[in-house]
């Protein structure tokens, strides 16, 4: 199994001292090479989750289990690394470094995973997601579907055992969100990575398998 | 890619505020570089070329300005002394070797001043183990002859063979007849004597004025053999008044257009001779410290360790001069580091989403830090190339001008040492000023971060 959440909690304290529970996961799991899009709302704790996932926000209570290591249970420094040789990352608004080039934004991923700079996959990858011919241009030289082809090349870059990508269409335009979803699924596919994609349309969620609410397991104020 | 070729992408991100920051810290670097070399040239001309001798004799008066004027070729000569005290000091068994000079002359346009001396200061080490050499031709010998340093030969172009008149004690309208023929060009020493014009005492007492009026000389010999002291009069502006016992051609016809002086070389008595200084090497430290006392004591002399007097003149003046430029380029240096720190604690408010992005990448809060500190490097390092060599570049365009303005010579190739120490001063303040931007990017909450 690729992934399991066991009783996995996890609250913010607000301003005024309320404790606001966001995660109360008693069970949820993903399998080697699967690939899953969790439903929910915005605010539902969908980024709170792929960040407990991707050992960014340590959980209050619980396990997170990726390839039988439970990050949960690392310090920040094994959990940094770990996410950096297991887990790639697409985000909603791609977070690529503005002032590196596309092959420079791929490589940097690879340089903090402690891979050095592989030039020739990095370019590969980066072919084979349609940008062959923009190795060297930069984020703000490039259009929001190139810029996600990037994010989608760097997620993969470092041979990880999941992608977690959160809402990775919502800033594409209509023409490019189907072709972006593709390149995910079947980069992921080939791969033989899992994939875990959070999303609020029902659209790109209705393309996967495997489609699951949020809502179904996520129980933050104890009910179900 | 490594961290530092991340830090770089970021400072390129920001050139503008980058590039201001930097040159900053270069100007800074620039000016601390032009202090050290000037403080090492002065330094170096004040005690190098001054260590060849134990004392400094001549006429009464400032120490200070004796030294400055018979080894370093500045200021005026105080007066002369007679010739007759440098042949009894001669003949001291203390002394190893007893220079005279006489000085008070210039070349025909006032650059360069005019040392009358003897052969003989041309085998005493200037400077301990460092003897001249030269690049041309040999000593004097005698007549009107002359050996130039390696500065004056470049600045006139002088060969050997050359011939040039002299000015009479500075005043260019008053420019000798005879002329003086270059039979050697000392190499490069490094110390005034490249800026100086040496002629042979023969030629020097040769030229119409430089000897004493006979009467005044006679007078001063009667009053030596009375007991009375030494009659010690200034030689600027003295003219002959009584016939000189002359040995060869007198001056040919004046009312002839430009015709060669004919020149020769005179005999004059000793008594109507006066040197300015006399350069004296003792057998030892020892001999010239106990030495100096009894020349003071008399009337007609000060003997003066250049040395000691040299340096209170480095420790009373140049010394504080230098220390409160190097505290104020030092000040301008650690202000360019603040400039630093501002310019890049600044910036981290809006790169905390760029730091998110590289933590949530997997790098460790440690290496964010690492990639910060780099920055205040890199800029910091990258200004002290600039200003090293905007120092040097800066150097090598004032040489010229300041030489001719003040006559100190500054090597415009010169390296200070001390500027080996810019850069690890430099790089423990970039490390300093980096840390605490670099605490700010290792704090950033990267769930936070990636959400701004």
């Amino acid at each position: 199994m690729s992934l399991i959440l066991q009783d996995v909690k996890k609250s913010y304290r607000e301003p005024g001292g309320t404790v606001l529970p966001i995660l109360n996961i008693a069970r949820f799991e993903l399998a080697d090479g699967e690939q899953m899009a969790l439903l929910g709302p915005s605010g539902g704790g969908k980024t709170t989750l792929l960040n407990v996932i991707s050992g960014i926000t340590a959980p209050d209570s619980g396990s997170v289990t990726i390839d039988g290591v439970d990050i949960a249970k690392l310090h920040e420094v094994g959990r940094d690394r770990f996410r950096a040789r297991k887990i790639g990352f697409v985000f909603q608004t791609f977070n690529l470094l503005p002032a590196f080039t596309a092959l420079e934004n791929v490589l940097v991923g690879m340089t903090f995973a402690g891979l050095g700079g592989d030039r020739g996959r990095a370019g590969h990858l980066l072919e084979r997601v349609g940008l062959g011919h923009r190795l060297h241009h930069r984020p703000p030289q490039m259009s929001v579907g190139e810029q996600q082809r990037v994010a989608v090349a760097r997620a993969l870059a470092n041979r990880p055992s999941l992608v977690l990508a959160d809402e990775p269409t919502a800033n594409v335009d209509a023409s490019n969100q189907q072709n972006i979803l593709d390149l995910i699924r079947e980069s992921c596919r080939e791969g033989g990575v899992s994939l875990l994609m959070v999303t609020h349309s029902l659209e790109a969620a209705g393309q996967f398998d495997r489609v699951n609410k949020l809502a179904d397991f996520n129980h933050p104020r104890g009910q179900g | 890619m490594n961290l530092f070729a991340i830090a770089w992408k970021s400072i390129r991100q920001r050139a503008l505020a980058s590039s201001l920051t930097a040159l900053s810290v270069a100007l800074g670097v620039a000016l601390m570089v032009m202090v050290l070399v000037i403080n090492g040239t002065v330094t170096r001309m004040f005690s190098q070329s001054a260590t060849g001798y134990h004392l400094i004799v001549g006429a009464k008066g400032s120490p200070l300005q004796l030294v400055l004027n018979s080894i370093y070729f500045m200021d005026r000569p105080i007066e002369n002394i007679p010739y007759r005290y440098y042949e009894q000091l001669k003949k001291n068994s203390a002394v190893v070797h007893a220079i005279p000079f006489n000085l008070g002359d210039t070349t025909e346009d006032g650059r360069f001043r005019i040392v009358g001396t003897i052969p003989e200061y041309f085998d005493v080490e200037y400077i301990p183990e460092k003897k001249f050499q030269f690049s041309q031709g040999r000593a004097l010998t005698g007549g009107f002859e002359a050996v130039v340093g390696a500065r004056v030969a470049r600045a006139y172009g002088w060969s050997l063979g050359s011939e040039f008149p002299i000015a009479h004690g500075g005043n260019l309208a008053d420019v000798h007849a005879e002329k003086f023929k270059i039979v050697g060009i000392l190499a490069p020493t490094g110390t005034p004597n490249d800026r100086a014009v040496f002629i042979h005492f023969d030629g020097f007492y040769s030229i119409a004025g430089h000897e004493k009026p006979v009467e005044e000389a006679r007078a001063e010999e009667e009053a030596r053999q009375a007991g009375e002291a030494p009659i010690i009069l200034p030689n600027a502006g003295s003219k002959t008044t009584g016939p000189l016992r002359v040995k060869a051609a007198q001056p040919g016809n004046q009312s002839q257009p430009a015709p060669a002086p004919q020149q020769a070389v005179k005999e004059v008595a000793s008594e109507q001779k006066q040197v300015t200084a006399i350069l004296l090497q003792m057998k030892s430290d020892t001999l010239a410290y106990l030495y100096a006392p009894r020349i003071n004591k008399a009337p007609v002399a000060q003997a003066v360790n250049p040395i000691a007097q040299i340096s209170r003149l480095l420790n009373d003046l140049v010394g504080n001069v230098r220390t409160m430029l190097l505290v104020l380029t030092g000040l301008i240096i650690i202000v360019s580091g603040i400039s630093i720190f501002v310019s890049i604690y600044n910036s981290m408010a809006d790169r905390k989403r760029e730091i998110a992005i590289m933590r949530a990448l997997g790098a460790r809060r440690g290496t964010v830090f690492s990639i910060i500190v780099a920055e205040a490097v890199l800029l910091c390092v990258l200004g002290w190339i600039v200003g090293t060599a905007l120092g040097h570049a800066l150097v090598f365009l004032a040489a010229p001008i300041v030489e001719a303005r003040s006559d100190v010579l500054i090597n415009p190739w010169s390296f200070e040492r001390e500027e080996l120490l810019l850069l690890p001063v430099i790089l423990v303040l970039s490390i300093l000023v980096g840390l605490l931007p670099g605490l700010t990017a290792y704090r950033v909450d990267v769930a936070r971060g990636l959400q701004e």
